[in-house]
């Protein structure tokens, strides 16, 4: 079966500017996202995952077109993303975007405080005009219903809702236009720990009832461990290490992905952690290093990894790395 | 000996909506060159308690009730003068974000050594130099140079870092961290926690680790103070806290996924309660799987249940008995 989501060689440069009134040069470019290239099946969620300006988030814009990207394809259930929205109608886009959504990471800001619940979640059947509007209301009470809402919520405003039941909204907008396709960008990070399982929760029963498929954005590897089936390491707009969950993390062969499970703290008194502290911080992505980007921080690097670029090989079936010694880490 | 003992301490918020009760009757201690956290979601009173202790509580927060003995002594007695000499030099705080609690205008050792000419009426230069030797503790690269630079100019980690030898400048007694960690990234976050491992080892300090990662708990501290809705749920050592938890930390625990292993997350149902109007009896009936009526009707006092073990409420000895 085709893939429904295929991502081949993406790349999305930043141009940097000088300063200047009249004429502005361009002095360089921030490596966003760096030949990247995966697929999302069907029913299926991939973990997106890396530290702050790794490029995932750029990643799940991309794949929406809400930033346009440098170069390389995107095909969604066949179709090319990138032509229908630089070449397309207006009617094939809005067909596409009624396939893909997307949760924001801060519910706070991402909920129009002047309109009430009942508007944010019936605005998707104004513009896709696929509910005729005798059944919006109805439509609305079954949405807030799947996310685990009351029907006397539609009357609300968001100012009225805790974190938990505005990312509960979102999620109810999100569905409104039935996708098959959802980017979730960090949808708990903003929320507090004991609601944040409830939010978790709900993602994977809504998958289960209404097979969509995800893309989940986050840089916290215990909730991509629960959620996805497969996960994406990221490291400065390159992907470091790709592979099924249960193998990346009881196997995990990158001396990123080590070091970075590493240094997540157990809460279990018993299990003392065993840090790999890395050396500095991440690279300027403006000029990343050459060869493996990783190299200034990683304990193995030798000449090699300082001038030759590693590729993604493959270590199994389905497990990918891009490291030039991942057969000394098996 | 316990270096700080809060009693019975009550910070009430005086806002147009009414009385926030952040931190009502909260009862804890510290012993001397320990480590303890202090565990709660946003709302348990955490901070304010903090906050408390030096007194510092923002307005319209006004601390109306207890005592916090610190070496004895009770610091809510003191009078503003007093207590000045206490704030950085015997008690100080890292803030969760370093970026605002930096000043962008001066430069990291001009506003640094502010603070040692200030308490210690010292000439610039040894500020200075005291300054330098407090940078490189916190191990930020190139100090000598690092003084003349301003906030800018440094990473998230980088500035937490100078935040830590902001704090450990006048030699503290007591360093309260408010969530040091949580706007850095893990890599990042794994190296502020290896520092504060040596630091308090080294310099044999006393930590309270403001917190509501269970992790980092778990990793760090040798006693937990437990908070929800501005009441203490439970105290005691690491061990205890883990193994024979309140119903609350229980819930918790079952409700954050883990690295290790692939599990169903249990959530807790509900919301965070509101604290102009908290629940009755205990504050965490609502959301509890064990509430009986006796939970909404009184409030479960804070009970030594075993060898410095104490639990806020009334089911915990029966579940206890079902469990074992």
């Amino acid at each position: 079966m085709p893939p429904l989501l295929e991502v081949r060689d993406l790349v999305k440069y930043f141009p940097v500017y000088s300063r200047g009134i009249f004429r502005k040069k361009i002095i360089g470019n921030v490596h966003a996202v760096d030949h990247i290239s995966f697929t999302v099946n069907e029913r299926e969620t991939i973990g997106l995952v890396g530290e702050s300006g790794c490029g995932k988030t750029t990643t799940g814009k991309l794949i929406l077109y809400l930033e346009k990207p440098s170069s390389g394809q995107i095909f969604f259930g066949g179709k090319d993303i990138i032509q229908t929205f630089s070449k397309g109608s207006r009617e094939e886009q809005l067909k596409l975007r009624r396939s893909m959504q997307m949760v924001f990471q801060n519910p706070y800001a991402s909920l129009d405080p002047r309109m009430t619940v009942y508007d944010i979640i019936s605005e998707p059947f104004k513009i896709h005009r696929h509910v005729p509007s005798s059944e919006w209301k109805e439509r609305v009470y079954k949405l807030l219903e799947m996310v685990g809402l009351e029907p006397y919520h539609a009357e609300r405003y968001p100012h009225e809702f805790s974190g938990g039941q505005r990312q509960r909204i979102c999620i109810a907008r999100a569905l409104a236009v039935e996708p098959k396709f959802i980017i979730a960008d960090e949808p708990v990070s903003s929320l507090d720990v004991s609601i944040r399982a409830q939010i978790l929760n709900l993602i994977m029963e809504l998958q289960e009832k209404l097979g969509m498929s995800y893309l989940y954005i986050s840089h916290d590897l215990s909730s991509v461990r629960q959620i996805s089936q497969r996960v994406i390491v990221m490291y400065l707009g390159e992907i470091v290490e790709h592979a099924p969950t249960e193998k990346l993390f009881d196997h995990p062969v990158h001396p990123y992905t080590r070091a970075l499970m590493s240094a997540v703290p157990i809460p279990d008194p018993k299990r003392k952690m065993n840090i790999i502290v890395l050396p500095g911080e991440v690279p300027s992505p403006i000029n990343p290093p050459p060869g493996c980007r990783f190299h200034p921080r990683c304990q193995y690097a030798d000449s090699k990894c300082k001038e030759e670029k590693p590729v993604l090989s493959q270590v199994d079936l389905d497990h990918f790395v891009s490291c030039h010694y991942w057969n000394k880490f098996l | 000996m316990n270096l700080l003992e809060i009693e019975y301490l009550k910070t009430y918020f005086f806002t147009e909506a009414g009385v926030v009760k952040a931190v009502d009757d909260v009862t804890l201690s510290v012993e001397k060159g320990s480590t303890v956290g202090l565990v709660g979601e946003s709302g348990s009173g955490k901070s304010v308690t903090a906050q408390s202790v030096l007194r510092i509580v923002p307005r319209p927060g006004k601390i109306i009730g207890g005592k916090v003995l610190f070496n004895g002594e009770d610091l809510l007695l003191k009078k503003e003068e007093e207590m000045r000499k206490y704030r950085g030099k015997k008690i100080s705080l890292i803030f969760q974000d370093p970026t605002s609690s930096l000043n962008p205008l001066f430069t990291i050792g001009s506003q640094l050594a502010d603070i040692v000419i200030e308490h210690e009426k010292v000439k610039k230069d040894e500020a200075m130099e005291r300054v330098v030797k407090a940078l490189r503790i916190v191990k930020l690269p190139d100090p000598e140079h690092a003084i003349y630079q301003y906030p800018h100019q440094f990473s998230g980690g980088m500035k937490q870092r100078i935040c830590i030898a902001r704090a450990l400048l006048l030699n503290p007694e007591l360093l309260f961290a408010d969530e040091p960690t949580t706007n850095l990234d893990v890599t990042i976050q794994a190296q502020i926690i290896a520092l504060l491992k040596d630091l308090q080892k080294e310099l044999g300090m006393t930590l309270v680790m403001i917190t509501h990662d269970m992790g980092i708990v778990a990793e760090m501290c040798k006693n937990v103070v437990v908070l929800y809705a501005g009441n203490v749920m439970e105290s005691g050592s690491i061990e205890d806290i883990f193994e024979r938890p309140h119903p609350y930390t229980e819930a918790l625990l079952k409700a954050v996924p883990r690295l290790d292993e692939t599990r169903k997350l249990i959530s807790i149902p509900g919301n965070i309660p509101n604290l102009i109007d908290p629940p009755s009896g205990c504050r965490f009936h609502p959301r509890c799987q064990y509430a009986i009526d006796l939970c909404k009707e009184r409030k479960p006092p804070l009970e030594e249940v075993g060898n410095s073990h104490f639990i806020s409420c009334h089911r915990w000895r029966e579940l206890q008995g079902g469990r074992s």
